[in-house]
C-alpha cells in the first residue's frame, strides 16, 4: 500500500539531537519501577516453589499471618476465577496460573504465595514461616525429552487444533508451511547437506529488575505504577486476573531500564494489586535479580533439524526445517514464528517448515526481541555456509543469487513489497570489513537475517499550548529513543523547532488503547500516528488562518511552521507562524489539538546482514569477536544515532547469546544460573566496536518511510558468529552457546 | 545480629571466642555482605578487623620480606610499587578480583578465609610461599597459605582464631611469580581454573619453583610434581610439556555450570605451561 502523503525531503527528520530523557537519566532524576513510594505503603515478597515440578497439598499461612509487621498474604484463592482453554485461547488463564500457583508448581521459581508488610526485610523474614506442603512429580527441562512418549505430563488438555493426536500432550501447538516440491528440489540438487542444531535458553538481562507500586481499594478502583513495556496490556490482564473493571485501573509506566520484549506481560503487578486489596494500603514489590532470571519469561530454547539443497552454481533448490521449542510449562514458545522466519531471506522454489511448541518444566517464556528469528537463523545460515564452503562459493554471493526481493512469493507465504535485502548484502560486499585480511587463527562468518515488523493498535494526542509550544502523547513507552524520533516526526509536519516538542508516555486514562512497545513497531506505528495527529493540528491550524484571513480553508497551506495563502490567487497574507494562531485561540474557537487512531498495516519487513570476524584459543576453547559490522535496512532512518544504537545493542545481547548465554538445569530440575555471575551476558571489554551501516530503503506503508529497526537486528548474530567461530576453529559448532568448554570439546573431537 | 569493632587482635579474638552462633569476621565484606543480602549467611556476630591498628599497613621488613595487614585492599597493594616489582605475580591476582569498586575494599585474608577453590589470590599466596600469622584464645601461630581452606567454605581456623597478619617471603634474586586465570569473558568473572607459578633461576635454568592450581579440586592445591618436572630445566618444551601433564595429574574437579571435568583438566596444563613462561621471563627481567 503506498500513501499519497509519503514524503522524502526532510528538515528535523535524519539529524541527531539530544534525547529528551537524557539528563534526567545521567543524572538519577528519572524514575524507574522502584523509585515511586507511597504514604503507609507495604513491601510485597513472593514465595517460590523450590521443586522443578509438585503437587501443592497445603499452604499454611498462619504464623506468617501472626507477625505484627505482615498486614496481608495471599495465594491463588485471592485472584478471579478465569476460564482455562488450550493453547493461545487460554491466555489469560496462563498468566494467572503463572503469576499465582495453583494446583501445581510448575517451575522452580514458580510463585506460591505472597506477603506484604511493614518493611521488605519484614516481608522476606515472613515468607519463611510459609509452610507449604508439596507433592514432588516427575519433571522434564528439555524440549527433546518432553516431546517423547515417557516423558512426564505438565498438564493434559492444553494443546490446540493443530497438534496431532498421536503426539504427547506437552506438545501444544503445531505449525507447517510452505511452497513447491521439496523432494522434488533435492533430487535436482548437486549438493543437500542435513543437519541439526540446538540453542538454549537466553533472559533477555534488562538491568532493571521488575518493580511495581499498586493500590486496590475495596470499591475495585486501583492505581498501579510499574516497569513495563505495556500499559494497557498490564490494565487489561490485571483487571480480568482481579474480577475488576478494566478502566477502574489506571496504569501508569515508569521509565524503563530495558525490556527487549521481557516485559510485556505481567508478574508481580496483580500480586501487588491483591495484597494491596486485602491489606487496604498501597504494596511495592520489587524483584530480585535471582527471581527474575528464576520466575520472569526467558527466551525459548530451540532443536532444528535442516535440510537445505544447492546447485554447483549456488542456487538453492530446496530447503526444509523443522523446529522444536519450549517455552516453559505453559503454551506459547514461538515455533510458528521461528519456522516462518528461518527461509525468509530466500527466494525459494522448494520450502516447507514445521514449528512446534512444547511445555517443560521451566518459567513461561516471553518476547525477546524477534522470537524464534535469531535460532532459526542460526540454523539456516549455518547450512547454507557449508554448503558455501564445501562447493568453494561466496557466501554474499550465494546470499545475493537467492535473495528475497520485491514480488517473492516470501517462504512463509505473502508476496514481499519493496524490501532492502539486497540492498544490504551490496553494502556489506562493498564494505572495507569484508575484504580486509584475517590474522592467523581467526574466521570470518556473515549472516542474513529476517523480522515481521508489527503494526499494532496505536493511539496518540498531541495538544498545543499558548505559546505555541507542543505536548505529544503517545501510548508506546519508550524502549530506545522514541521520544526523541517522535518529537522529530512532528517537528516535521509542524514546522517548529525539535525543542518546542515536550512528548510525555501518557497513562492508561489519558489516551485510548496502545499495543505494547514490542514487534519493533514504536517508530513505526506511534511514529505514523504522531505524524498523522499533526497534520490534524496543522489542518484546525490552516482553518483558523483561513478563518482570519477571510478566505476558504482550502486557499490556505503549512509551510515552514506558519500558515500561508496556498498561491497568489488566494490573497496577499503575510504568514501566520504556529505561535500567533495558538496565542489567539481561545478567542478564536479553543483549544487546538490533534489526534489520530488506527491499527496500521503497513509496517514493512525488515533485513540485515551481519559481517564477524572470531578468534579461538585453541588450546582453552576461549573466542573473542574481534570486528563486527551491522549492516540492516531501516526503511528512514528518524534519529540515527538511536538506529544505530539498536544495530549495536542486537549484535551485542547476539554476542552474549552466541558465546556464553544459557539457562543451566541440573538433573535436580533447578535452575543453576540465577544470578548474573554464573549467567553470562558480555561485559563492556568483552565487545570489539561494533560498526553500522544504515541501508535506506523506503518502507511504502510509512509517510516517511520508516522500517522498525529494534529486533532485525538480533536476527543474524547467532549464525554470522557460529559461521565466524566455525572457521576460526575449523570446525562446525552446532549447538549454542559456543562456551569454551563446548568449543574445547568440538576442537578436541575434530582431532581424535 | 551483633556488630563488634575491636581495637586489637586480642580482643577480636576473644569476642569470636564467646560469641554463639554463626560468626563472620568483617573484612573488606566483599563475600560477607554479598552472602548476608543473598539470604546465604546470616551471621549472629560480625567482627570488624579493619579499625585495629596495622591492620591496613603494608611493611617491607629489614630482610627483604613484606608483612601486609589483615585489611590491606586490593587496590592499596596495586599502588604499592615495590610490592608490585617484587610479587607482581601475587599483586595481579588480588587486583583481578572483581570490579574498581570491589577493589577498593576486598582483602587477601578474606580470599583466603572465604575458603573458595577458585579464590584468584590464593594460589598466588601459595606459590609465593605467603605464611599468616594466627592469633587465637591460646595466643599466636603461624601457618603456610595452603594449610588455611580445608574444603569449600571450611578453613582449619579453631574457634575464636583469626588471620593477624600476612608475610610475604623476600623476593631475591632471579627470581619470578605469575597467575593466570581461565574466564569465559574478560572481567567480573569466576576462575574456572587457575594456576600460579613462582620459580628462581640460575643463569638460564630453573632452580626452585612452586606451582600452584586453583579451581581443579575442593581446596587450592600446591602441585610438587609440577614444580618438580620444571625444576632443573631451561623450560624447553619437554618441561614444559611434563610440567602440563604433572598439572593435569594432580587435578580432582568437579562438572558444574562453569566447567566440566575435561575442561578444567585440560585448561589446568594449558595455564600452568603459560604462568611458567611467564614467570620464567619475569625472573630473567623479559618482562615486567
Ligand atoms: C562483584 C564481586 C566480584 C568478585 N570477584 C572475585 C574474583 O574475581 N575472584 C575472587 O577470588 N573473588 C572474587 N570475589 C569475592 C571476594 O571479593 C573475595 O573473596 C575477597 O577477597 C574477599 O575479601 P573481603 O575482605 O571482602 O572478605 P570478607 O567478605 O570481609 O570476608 C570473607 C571471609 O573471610 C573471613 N575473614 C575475613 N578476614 C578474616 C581474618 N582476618 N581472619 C579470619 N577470617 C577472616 C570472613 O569471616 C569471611 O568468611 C568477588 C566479589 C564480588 C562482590
Amino acid at each position: 500500500m503506498a500513501l499519497d502523503d509519503s514524503k522524502r525531503e526532510f528538515r528535523f527528520v535524519g539529524t541527531r539531537p539530544d534525547r529528551p530523557d537524557g539528563l534526567d537519566k545521567v543524572t538519577g532524576r528519572a524514575r524507574f519501577g522502584a523509585d515511586m513510594n507511597a504514604a503507609g505503603m507495604l513491601h510485597g515478597a513472593i514465595l517460590r516453589s523450590p521443586h522443578a515440578h509438585a503437587r501443592i497439598v497445603r499452604i499454611d499461612t498462619s504464623k506468617a499471618e501472626a507477625l505484627a509487621d505482615v498486614k496481608a498474604v495471599v495465594t491463588r484463592a485471592d485472584f478471579a476465577e478465569v476460564p482455562f482453554k488450550p493453547g493461545l485461547a487460554g491466555e489469560v488463564w496462563n498468566v494467572l496460573e503463572n503469576v499465582m500457583a495453583g494446583d501445581k508448581a510448575l517451575y522452580d521459581g514458580h510463585a506460591v504465595a505472597a506477603v506484604a508488610a511493614t518493611s521488605a526485610l519484614a516481608a522476606r523474614d515472613a515468607l519463611k514461616l510459609i509452610e507449604v506442603e508439596y507433592e514432588e512429580l516427575p519433571y522434564v527441562t528439555d524440549v527433546n525429552a518432553a516431546m517423547r512418549q515417557d516423558a512426564p505430563v505438565i498438564r493434559e488438555g492444553a494443546a490446540d487444533f493443530s497438534v496431532p493426536d498421536d503426539m504427547h500432550p506437552n506438545v501444544v501447538r503445531r505449525h507447517e508451511s510452505g511452497h513447491g516440491d521439496v523432494e522434488a528440489g533435492f533430487a535436482e540438487a548437486d549438493l543437500v547437506i542435513e543437519d541439526s542444531f540446538e540453542t538454549e535458553a537466553t533472559h533477555q538481562g534488562y538491568i532493571e529488575p521488575h518493580a511495581c507500586l499498586g493500590q486496590l481499594g475495596k470499591d475495585g478502583k486501583g492505581e498501579l505504577w510499574c516497569c513495563t513495556q505495556g500499559h494497557w496490556i498490564v490494565q487489561k490482564t490485571c483487571a480480568a486476573l482481579l474480577g475488576i473493571e478494566t478502566a477502574n485501573l489506571r496504569v501508569t509506566a515508569s521509565e524503563i531500564g530495558g525490556g527487549f520484549g521481557g516485559k510485556t506481560t505481567v508478574f508481580i503487578e496483580p500480586v501487588a494489586l491483591a495484597l494491596s486489596r486485602k491489606a487496604n494500603r498501597p504494596v511495592k514489590i520489587v524483584m530480585s535479580r535471582a527471581e527474575v532470571f528464576r520466575a520472569t519469561g526467558p527466551t525459548a530454547s530451540a532443536s532444528m533439524d535442516i535440510k537445505v539443497g544447492m546447485k554447483k552454481d549456488g542456487t538453492i533448490t530446496a530447503a526444509q526445517g523443522e523446529f522444536r521449542l519450549q517455552g516453559g510449562a505453559f503454551p506459547g514458545a514461538p515455533g510458528d514464528m521461528t519456522a516462518m522466519c528461518a527461509f525468509a531471506p530466500y527466494d525459494l522454489k522448494n520450502v516447507h517448515q514445521v514449528g512446534y511448541d512444547v511445555m517443560t518444566n521451566r518459567p513461561k517464556q516471553a518476547a525477546y526481541r524477534a522470537p524464534g528469528s535469531p535460532m532459526a537463523a542460526f540454523a539456516v545460515e549455518s547450512v547454507v555456509d557449508e554448503l558455501c564452503r564445501k562447493l568453494d562459493l561466496d557466501p554474499i554471493e550465494v546470499r545475493l543469487k537467492n535473495a528475497a526481493r520485491e514480488g517473492t512469493k516470501a517462504s512463509y507465504g505473502p508476496r514481499f513489497e519493496r524490501i532492502g535485502l539486497v540492498e544490504t548484502l551490496e553494502a556489506a560486499k562493498a564494505h572495507p570489513h569484508y575484504a580486509a585480511p584475517l590474522k592467523p587463527g581467526q574466521g570470518r562468518g556473515i549472516s542474513c537475517g529476517f523480522w515481521f515488523n508489527h503494526g499494532g493498535e496505536t493511539s496518540v494526542s498531541l495538544a498545543l499550548s499558548e505559546d505555541g509550544s507542543v505536548q505529544l502523547m503517545v501510548g508506546t513507552p519508550d524502549i530506545g529513543g522514541s521520544r526523541a524520533s517522535m518529537a522529530l516526526m512532528a517537528a516535521e509536519v509542524l514546522g517548529i523547532p525539535y525543542e518546542n516538542i515536550r512528548v510525555t508516555i501518557a497513562d492508561t486514562a489519558s489516551l485510548g488503547y496502545n499495543d505494547v512497545s514490542h514487534g519493533s513497531r514504536v517508530t513505526y506505528a506511534s511514529g505514523l500516528a504522531t505524524i498523522k495527529a499533526a497534520k490534524d493540528a496543522v489542518r484546525k491550524l490552516s482553518q483558523r488562518a483561513a478563518a482570519k484571513w477571510g478566505i476558504p480553508e482550502d486557499a490556505v497551506k503549512w509551510e515552514d511552521g506558519c500558515a500561508v495563502p496556498s498561491g497568489p490567487n488566494a490573497g496577499d497574507f503575510d504568514p501566520l507562524p504556529l505561535a500567533e494562531i495558538t496565542a489567539e485561540m481561545g478567542q478564536t474557537g479553543g483549544p487546538i489539538s490533534g489526534h489520530f487512531e488506527a491499527t496500521p498495516e503497513g509496517a514493512g519487513v525488515s533485513f540485515a546482514t551481519h559481517i564477524v570476524d572470531a578468534e579461538v584459543d585453541r588450546e582453552t576453547g576461549a573466542t573473542k569477536v574481534v570486528r563486527y559490522t551491522v549492516i540492516q535496512d531501516a526503511g528512514k532512518a528518524i534519529h540515527p544515532t538511536y538506529v544505530e544504537g539498536q544495530f549495536q545493542g542486537g549484535a551485542a545481547q547476539g554476542i552474549g547469546w552466541a558465546l556464553n548465554e544459557e539457562y543451566i538445569y541440573g538433573e535436580d530440575g533447578r535452575l543453576q544460573n540465577a544470578g548474573f555471575l554464573d549467567y553470562r551476558i558480555p561485559v563492556a571489554s568483552d565487545l570489539p566496536m561494533i560498526d553500522t551501516v544504515i541501508v535506506e530503503v523506503p518502507n511504502p506503508g510509512h509517510p516517511f518511510g520508516v522500517r522498525g529497526v529494534g529486533e532485525t537486528s538480533i536476527c543474524p548474530p547467532l549464525a554470522a558468529i557460529a559461521n565466524a567461530v566455525s572457521a576460526a576453529a575449523g570446525v562446525r559448532m552446532r549447538h549454542l552457546p559456543m562456551s569454551p568448554p563446548r568449543t574445547l570439546a568440538a576442537l578436541k573431537a575434530r582431532d581424535a | 545480629m551483633e556488630y563488634h569493632s575491636p581495637a586489637s587482635f586480642d580482643e577480636a579474638s576473644a569476642l569470636a571466642a564467646q560469641a554463639q552462633g554463626v560468626t563472620r569476621f568483617l573484612a573488606g565484606g566483599t563475600d560477607v555482605l554479598v552472602q548476608l543480602r543473598s539470604d546465604l549467611v546470616t551471621p549472629d556476630t560480625l567482627i570488624d578487623v579493619k579499625r585495629i591498628a596495622g591492620a591496613r599497613d603494608i611493611t617491607r621488613n629489614a630482610d627483604g620480606s613484606w608483612t601486609l595487614g589483615v585489611a590491606v585492599s586490593g587496590a592499596e597493594m596495586r599502588e604499592h610499587a615495590e610490592l608490585g616489582r617484587d610479587w607482581p605475580g601475587l599483586v595481579e591476582a588480588m587486583d583481578l578480583i572483581g570490579s574498581t569498586q570491589v577493589q577498593g575494599r576486598a582483602t587477601l585474608a578474606g580470599n583466603l578465609c572465604n575458603a573458595s577453590p577458585a579464590a584468584d589470590s590464593v594460589p598466588a599466596m601459595v606459590a609465593a610461599g605467603v605464611r599468616v600469622t594466627i592469633t587465637g584464645p591460646d595466643g599466636t601461630r603461624q601457618a603456610a597459605a595452603e594449610e588455611i581452606p580445608t574444603a569449600p567454605g571450611k578453613t582449619s581456623l579453631g574457634k575464636g582464631e583469626l588471620v593477624s597478619a600476612l608475610h610475604v617471603p623476600a623476593r631475591g634474586d632471579r627470581g619470578g611469580d605469575a597467575y593466570l586465570r581461565f574466564i569465559p569473558r574478560t572481567e567480573m568473572d569466576i576462575a574456572v581454573v587457575g594456576a600460579a607459578v613462582n620459580l628462581r633461576l640460575d643463569g638460564e635454568t630453573v632452580t626452585e619453583a612452586w606451582v600452584s592450581l586453583g579451581a581443579v579440586a575442593p581446596t587450592v592445591l600446591l602441585v610438587e610434581d609440577a614444580a618438580a618436572a620444571i625444576i632443573g630445566t631451561t623450560l624447553d618444551d619437554a618441561a614444559l610439556a611434563a610440567l602440563d601433564s604433572a598439572a593435569r595429574a594432580a587435578c580432582s574437579p568437579i562438572d558444574d555450570k562453569r566447567g566440566t571435568v575435561d575442561f578444567r583438566t585440560e585448561v589446568a596444563g594449558v595455564l600452568a605451561r603459560r604462568a611458567a613462561r611467564f614467570a620464567y621471563a619475569r625472573a630473567k627481567g623479559d618482562a615486567k
